[in-house]
């Protein structure tokens, strides 16, 4: 059945891509076009997939296509189901794909075009991409055990320990992280709060409609829910130009920070079907649909990368966030090119759908290569803007200050030329009032998705664009945002129902509410503080989910670097052995640099101190000294999450370490979790995959 | 209800049959068949048993997908 594998063609996507590379990589002096990034990209890819995977596939897990998956012996028809590797696969990269690789990437663009390209494709193929499908089989193979399950039996208590608490703690920084990124967004945007407000309503009555009027029939109530989504973007419009209504949502930050943490407490203990469930069908078409627009756009509009290959500040000078390029470039991306968080997905609703485990290379690894190409069209989309436009838009108001005129000198003086008038006339194009400072990487992507639409469409509409642009961010994050409340509630319940009983009873309304809470409160401060802080906060949060979603990356390629070994594989260990060395160097840097560098801008520490002592010669304004206290005991706060952070990652890879000692000296006396080999009775299986 | 559920229709087959697998496997992606399997299911092992309304297996069918880690990053 299975077809020669023609050689000349590989060779020619080998060429194309060497070519693309080289263009990448080497070209000084002029611009790039963005088709060879792309080509670059998906030639890696292809490579990649065909060969990497395949025998990582076949030498390093040994999938056997005759054994019967847990979705096969274990089919309840409910989450145990044998189900096509097409629609496993679309599952699957749905849930992966979030606004992580759309954002991280915007951000890294201040060292320039090429480190974060480079970051991602290389993480992607050998990291990222390795880790997703390791995890995958190890939990295929395991009757789809959870990650936190399998750390346990491979790494010991401490080691499922260790991975628990890192998953909730990272959950909390995400959403506080992605709610900033809204409400940065939104800050002082009648027309983005307003359309983002509305998709609220659009969901309820979409959730109601799947309810009573047509139950189940999701094709039908997305459809309606979209041209509504459309509708709410036009009236956006009509709503910034009504006097009365503009004044109504024109909001700071702080009271749309206020409505984020209480729609994430209402969505988390309302009933499923009523808001988080049809905003999420919502969310996955529009982030889709956008995605391939934005493929389609790139791909026949080809435009000039702007923003120069390297910038001045690889020297840790950026203005978006301190640090150098080592580590940072590292860290900032996460989503795109490795993403511990995906192992949880990986190790959760997916590989009880997965029928065979051929499929397995498709899914984890295929998945996460698209993933990856998003984080490259989002890295596009900001370097395709004028340099001096993106710093604008991305440098917080504490580096450039809030005056236009003072900004666009400062700017300038970094070789970056902008002056004020272009970027008025940039934000009024757009519908915004300013675009200075617009913090969160959201407002600039949309501008660059923006001026893409518009082009490939034949120009104009471009504050249209914009706020759909910003709509189709905020719609996904917001998606996040409730979806991760409410996993954090049922992680919270389920640990204090080992104290009270009573709380672990996930439908106890007392329980639901307080957990709620208690899970609200903890993102819901980090919003606080970073909408309080006029560094923008992101410069602080963004890192701090970097380090934590590494981690939890070190955490799941320990699991399978364990496994490997135990398995009697450690000569090919390296596969995951490699990537969680990379991991545990990057991470331990970047967290010795937060923790001990004298910069304020990259060391908590610092400034904390650095606060405290202009607190102390009363050399802040009063509004600022106000808020300084608050913002000194976040500094120390995020330190002490770091030492965490770092703790943890070393606890489960010394566990790692100690659990292959045990079984290569041979007295590993526990018996693997692998479920016994039954042989697969599905049709189809096994052949001609 | 064992085998794996119908190819998505690029191995081959008329224009008509291709649509109807192609549309099977969109369904299949949003959950629009989740009842109609639930059913076929149900009646074949539990026939002596009620099925669940539409309404409330849609309700029961979210509480579960939406009760694990379902949306990243």
């Amino acid at each position: 059945m299975r077809k020669r594998t023609l050689t000349w063609p590989w060779i020619a996507v080998a060429l194309l891509g060497a070519v693309s590379l080289a263009q990448v990589a080497l070209l000084r002096g002029e611009t790039v076009n963005a088709a060879w990034l792309l080509g670059a990209a998906v030639c890696i890819y292809l490579l990649a997939y065909r060969f990497y995977s395949a025998w990582i596939a076949a030498r390093v897990l040994c999938v056997d296509a005759t054994r019967a998956t847990p979705a096969e012996r274990l089919d309840n028809g409910r989450d145990f189901v044998p189900t096509h590797r097409w629609v496993v696969f679309g599952h699957h990269f749905a849930a992966i794909a979030g606004p992580g690789p759309l954002i991280g990437p915007t951000l890294a663009a201040q060292f320039g075009y090429l480190p974060g390209t480079l970051w991602i494709l290389v993480g992607g193929v050998l990291g990222g991409a390795v880790q997703d499908m390791v995890t995958l089989f190890l939990s295929t193979r395991r009757d789809g055990r959870s990650l936190g399950q399998m750390a346990r039996d491979e790494l010991g208590d401490v080691g499922g320990a260790a991975a628990s608490i890192g998953t909730v703690l990272i959950m909390l920084i995400l959403i506080a992280v992605l709610g900033l990124v809204v409400v940065n967004a939104m800050k002082h945007s009648p027309w983005a709060t307003s359309t983002v407000a509305a998709t609220i309503p659009i969901a309820l009555l979409i959730g109601l409609y799947l309810r009573y009027l047509r139950p189940g029939r999701v094709l039908e109530g997305t459809a309606i829910g979209l041209v509504l989504l459309g509708l709410a973007v036009f009236g956006g419009g009509w709503v910034a130009t009504h006097p009365g209504l503009a004044a109504f949502f024109d909001r700071d930050a702080l009271p749309l920070a206020v409505a984020v943490i209480v729609y994430g407490f209402a969505a988390a203990v309302l009933p499923v079907w009523l808001l988080l469930a049809p905003r999420d069908y919502l969310s996955t078409f529009v982030k889709l649909g956008t995605v391939l627009l934005l493929a389609c756009c790139i791909a026949v509009l080809r435009p000039e990368i702007q923003m120069p290959a390297v910038t001045r500040f690889v020297d840790g000078s950026g203005p978006i966030f301190g640090g150098t390029l080592f580590p940072f470039v590292f860290i900032t991306i996460a989503c795109g090119a490795i993403s511990g968080f995906h192992s949880l997905i990986a190790s959760g609703t997916t590989p009880k759908l997965i029928s065979s485990e051929a499929d397995i290379r498709l899914v984890g690894y295929g998945s996460m290569l698209l993933e990856s190409l998003v984080a490259i069209l989002a890295l596009i989309a900001a370097t395709v803007l004028d340099p001096g436009v993106y710093f604008a838009i991305n440098s917080p108001a504490g580096v450039v200050g809030t005056d236009l005129a003072q900004a666009v000198q400062t700017i300038t003086g970094w070789g970056f030329p902008v002056n004020a008038a272009q970027l008025q006339g940039l934000a009024e194009q757009m519908g915004e009032s300013t675009l200075l400072s617009r913090t969160g990487g959201a407002p600039s992507l949309a501008v660059g998705m923006a001026s893409l639409f518009s082009a490939a469409f034949g120009g104009g509409l471009l504050a249209l664009w914009y706020h759909f642009a910003i709509m189709f961010e905020a719609v996904f994050i917001l998606t996040t945002l409730d979806a991760g409340t409410r996993v954090g509630r049922f992680m919270l319940q389920d640990l204090l129902g080992n104290l009270v009983p009573a709380l672990g009873r996930t439908s106890w309304y007392p329980s639901v509410l307080l957990c709620s809470a208690l899970v609200v409160s903890g993102w819901g401060y980090f919003l606080y503080v970073g909408v309080i802080d006029p560094n923008g906060g992101v410069n602080i949060l963004w890192p701090l989910f970097g380090i934590s979603n590494q981690m939890l990356a070190s955490i799941a390629l320990a699991v399978g670097t364990g496994a490997l070994v135990r398995a009697g594989k450690a000569r090919l260990a390296w596969v995951t052995g490699l990537p969680l060395a990379w991991l545990a160097v990057i991470t331990t840097w970047a967290a010795a640099e937060k923790l001990l560098s004298e910069d304020p801008r990259v060391g908590f520490l610092a400034a904390a101190r650095d606060l405290g002592d202009r607190l102390a010669s009363g050399s802040l304004s009063p509004e600022k000294a106000a808020v300084a206290p608050q913002l000194i005991f976040n500094q120390q706060l995020d330190a002490v999450l770091t030492v965490l952070f770092v703790g943890l990652l070393w606890t489960v890879i010394v566990a790692m370490l100690l659990a292959m000692r045990r079984h290569l000296s041979g007295r590993d006396g526990r018996a693997s979790r692998e479920a016994p080999y039954v042989r697969s009775r599905l049709s189809g299986v096994g052949v001609g995959r | 209800m064992s085998g794996v559920p119908t190819d998505p229709g690029i191995d081959g087959g008329s224009a008509a049959a291709r649509l109807r697998a192609l549309i099977a496997t969109v369904r299949a992606l949003t959950g629009d068949d989740a009842y109609e399997r639930y059913l076929s299911r149900h009646r074949a092992q539990h026939p002596e048993l009620p099925a669940l309304s539409p309404s409330d297996f849609y309700a029961s069918e979210i509480e579960r997908r939406y009760s694990g880690v379902v949306r990243c990053c």
